[in-house]
């Protein structure tokens, strides 16, 4: 029994992704999950929202009137929708390198802890500080007390198994 | 700034997989560890039918009997027999602590280092210590009640589980027990840690020297059945190898004594496992908790008058309070029932029975024969549900399939029981939490765990709590081991990951043969290839543990093509485990590996005089039981051939240590070693270390 890759498939796996992951955070196994989880959830089955979109997807699921959880009945269309079209596609190594580079004006190959706090921490959507306080853990040479962003990219995107 | 805003984005992504990561090692851990826990229930309830079914004559039946009827040769100035620390010398060679009784502070500040530098407290010191903890306790009440009012504040503690680094640190963070300081230890001192006598040596000597300042709640593990199967037996055994088995006895019977609830200013509740909707304190400060000595086991009836009746009596009463869904099958009779209540099969009759019996004893009314069996199994109930239950969010109580004793209680009954004894919070203890510890119930219900990496190096966080006259309960967070500190968030989460992996890859290596089943049925045509769709479905059907596994996929299958996999080779992937013994049986191994817990259990209740030693005939039994339990067909030729195998020493016996030794399966590629613990007779491997299911998952 060869499996052919129906669309049928596809999408009967793409679901039981989806509730496998959601089934992970389901803590009182009742279906429904705190609110404050669905961003870790949408992220980790592998797409890369920013805040403000994730707050966009949050509020079409939430309920009409909030009670803090989400029921999967309302995550798993909504989910199977976001997976299926691709949208938040991930973000690649040499994309993360260049936004790297970019920071870095002056070309030193490195960057000051100092300095990508300040862009991590007044731009975008900023970071708060004990997620910078961890990502610089992890980023800062220890000995040169510089973030080699380079080793660092590579190192992290090692990570990755898909 | 765009760029900004992408490393934002990328970085939360990276977060957020660490965090399901992080989810589903925990995950992994707790399912195997309840799996663990039913595995011994239904071992125990196995041996609740054998002794139904075996005729008086049978000498299988002698061989467990005695965990049954153990005599009551505890009789009180028996008692003199088991304190014959008086002819044990120490000699002059012995560099530990010497212990003057009445204890003082300096004993006690010298045993805390001894047991910092790895010594260990001679035989001698250690009985004499256990026999006045003893005699401390029979004067203390089931229920405990304290006050703030002569102290700023209480120190609680949860579960230590024999991790004497926790309480080092706990100490070291907040002063040893004194007048100034008060502590309630809330059970479970002992099994899983390797340290657990020292523990209990600790909290027993702070006891003995701030008796009003020290309180001590019994917790499950500190029931001797449960310690066969979960270390400590083992850990003393093996500490002390001569004097090993007469402290176990007294541990029994000091385990029996402790006290079950502290509480708190008449506010806080304080107990090990948690209520049930039938909790009942006033009956609970009634009854004789010492006649409880294990969960597993019938309360200790009056006098060995009534032995015999007992013997028939108590034979009947173990199925049916233990039985379970393998018993049904030999007595299609007996109904399910929880551990603890054959009351539950007749709720209407016995309640209102025991409600009168209960005002009559309270009266000072002696009551029959009949009802005095009742009031045993009433007590009974209220003492495991309190040792055993767990809460859930759900309205209700129901009983706790999962622990296999207690219940499930919801926030109905927390409210409902507090308010029926004025009682504001109720702190328990009896489950691991990530950070030490949790509320639940509208913050009614308290869990403090106080073993922190339980499962692991960087699983979790232990606690404890700072209580004031207030009642508000101000939480230390704490987490052992400097290198926990130092690792970043990505590198905890991946030492924790790879070893519940590792934990969850032992576990498919011992269900090969049943995967491989599963897997052909998805490969008819034998092409050796399936879809990863069929390969999660499989794992799901054979296992039974509800883990995520699509989620858990990429960790487990390292490549596929086109999606498909080559089942034979991911086997061979997971088998770069290899058995330490030279067993050519490799299907008869695989089985072995499989219940070597249940094996374990087994043998330390066989061997009742606890010398770590079995004989050929005692190793074959062994063997029929486990196959008859299992159900499976293990040859004579067989057992026989891996008995002779086993004996190194060629004396006609077994030493269970060894023969568990033989079936650890070996790590291939990591280069470290660990030394054996047993004699130097075997040698390990140049190349290889131990890696031991049950030393990962404790």
């Amino acid at each position: 029994m060869a499996d052919k890759y129906n669309a049928e498939t596809i999408i009967s796996e793409t679901h039981k992704k989806i509730c496998n992951a959601f089934d992970v955070f389901d803590h009182e196994s009742n279906k429904t999950v705190d609110v404050r989880e669905i961003g870790t959830i949408i992220r980790s089955l592998g797409c890369y929202p920013s805040e403000a979109e994730l707050h966009d997807i949050i509020a079409e699921l939430e309920e009409e009137e909030p009670t803090g959880f989400v029921r999967y009945e309302r995550f798993l269309p909504t989910m199977t929708k976001i997976l299926l079209e691709r949208k938040f596609r991930p973000i690649t190594e040499d994309l993360l390198l260049q936004a790297f580079e970019v920071l870095d004006q002056q070309k030193k190959g490195y960057l000051e802890p100092e300095e990508l706090t300040r862009y991590l921490t007044q731009e975008g959507e900023p970071f708060t500080q004990e997620e910078v306080e961890e990502m610089l853990s992890a980023a800062v040479d220890p000995d040169k007390n510089v973030i080699l962003y380079k080793d660092f990219v590579s190192m992290m995107t090692i990570d990755d198994h898909r | 700034m765009r760029a900004a805003l992408l490393i934002q984005r990328w970085y939360r992504q990276y977060v957020a997989r660490l965090e399901m990561r992080r989810r589903c090692s925990w995950n992994i851990f707790q399912s195997i560890e309840y799996s663990g826990e039913q595995d011994h229930i239904k071992l125990y309830n196995f041996f609740g039918c054998l002794m139904d079914h075996f005729t008086p004559a049978s000498s299988q039946k002698k061989w467990i009997s005695h965990i049954f009827h153990e005599s009551d040769a505890f009789q009180d100035m028996e008692l003199e027999r088991y304190f014959s620390y008086k002819i044990i010398e120490v000699p002059d060679v012995y560099s530990g602590p010497h212990l003057t009784f009445p204890l003082t502070i300096s004993n006690v500040t010298e045993l805390v280092d001894a047991f910092k530098n790895k010594q260990k407290l001679h035989a001698h010191y250690v009985l004499r210590l256990l026999e006045k903890t003893l005699m401390l306790l029979r004067f203390l009440p089931n229920i405990n009640h304290v006050s703030t009012c002569k102290y700023k504040e209480i120190t609680i503690c949860g579960d230590l589980h024999g991790h004497l680094e926790d309480l080092l640190l706990i100490f070291y963070k907040n002063g040893f027990p004194s007048a100034e300081t008060p502590y309630v230890f809330n059970g479970d001192f002992v099994d899983r840690g390797k340290e657990s006598i020292e523990i209990l040596l600790v909290l027993f000597a702070f006891q003995l020297l701030y008796p009003h300042d020290v309180h001590l709640n019994r917790g499950n593990h500190e029931d001797h059945i449960v310690n066969l199967r979960y270390g400590f037996t083992k850990e003393v055994l093996g500490k002390y190898r001569v004097h090993g088995k007469q402290i176990l006895r007294l541990l029994q019977k000091i385990f029996s004594w402790l006290p079950l609830v502290t509480v708190i200013d008449h506010k806080v509740l304080i107990l090990h496992g948690g209520i049930s909707d039938k909790t009942d304190l006033n009956l609970i400060s009634k009854l004789d908790r010492q006649r409880f000595v294990s969960a597993f086991r019938p309360m200790r009836g009056e006098a060995s008058v009534r032995q015999e009746e007992a013997e028939r009596d108590d034979g009947r009463r173990r199925v049916q309070s233990l039985s379970y869904s393998t018993a049904v099958r030999l007595r299609p009779d007996i109904p399910r029932h929880s551990l603890h209540s054959a009351s539950r099969r007749d709720v209407g009759s016995v309640e209102e029975e025991l409600s009168e019996r209960r005002r009559l004893a309270g009266l000072g009314l002696t009551s029959d024969q009949g009802s005095a069996k009742d009031l045993q199994t009433e007590a009974w109930k209220q003492i495991v549900d309190v040792l055993w239950s767990d809460p859930m969010p759900q309205n209700g109580c129901v009983p706790n399939d999962v622990r296999g004793g207690g219940c499930y209680w919801g926030p109905d009954v927390t409210q409902k029981v507090l308010d029926r004894h004025k009682l504001q919070l109720l702190i328990r203890s009896h489950e691991c939490k990530q950070e030490g510890y949790e509320f639940c119930h509208n913050r009614r219900v308290l869990t403090i765990f106080s073993a922190s990496n339980y499962y692991d190096v960087g699983s979790n966080r232990g606690a404890y709590i700072h209580l004031g006259p207030d009642h508000i309960p101000h939480f230390k967070p704490f987490q052992a081991s400097r290198t926990t500190r130092e690792l970043t968030l990505r590198q905890s989460v991946g030492r924790t990951e790879r070893s519940a992996l590792q934990a969850l890859r032992m576990l498919l290596f011992t269900h090969k043969s049943e995967l491989m089943r599963e897997f052909l049925q998805h490969d008819p045509q034998h092409t050796g290839l399936i879809s990863l769709r069929s390969w999660a479905v499989a794992m799901e059907t054979v296992l039974h543990l509800s883990l995520p596994w699509r989620v858990l996929r990429s960790q487990l299958v390292s490549s596929s093509n086109d999606g498909m996999l080559n089942y034979d080779d991911w086997f061979n992937q997971l088998s770069i485990i290899q058995p330490n013994a030279k067993i050519a049986n490799t299907s008869l191994l695989e089985t072995l590996y499989k219940h070597h817990s249940n094996l374990e259990t087994i043998f330390r209740m066989i061997d009742t005089d606890h010398s770590g030693l079995i004989s050929f005939e005692e190793f074959h039994q062994t063997w029929k039981l486990l196959s008859s339990h299992l159900q499976t067909n293990i040859s004579d030729k067989a057992i026989s051939e891996l008995a002779e195998s086993i004996d190194f020493n060629k004396d006609g016996s077994i030493d269970i240590n060894e023969f568990m030794e033989a079936f650890r399966l070996v790590e291939q590629s990591r280069a470290d070693r660990k030394p054996s613990p047993t004699t130097g007779q075997r040698t390990t491997d140049k190349l290889t270390t131990t890696q031991n299911l049950s030393d990962i998952t404790r």
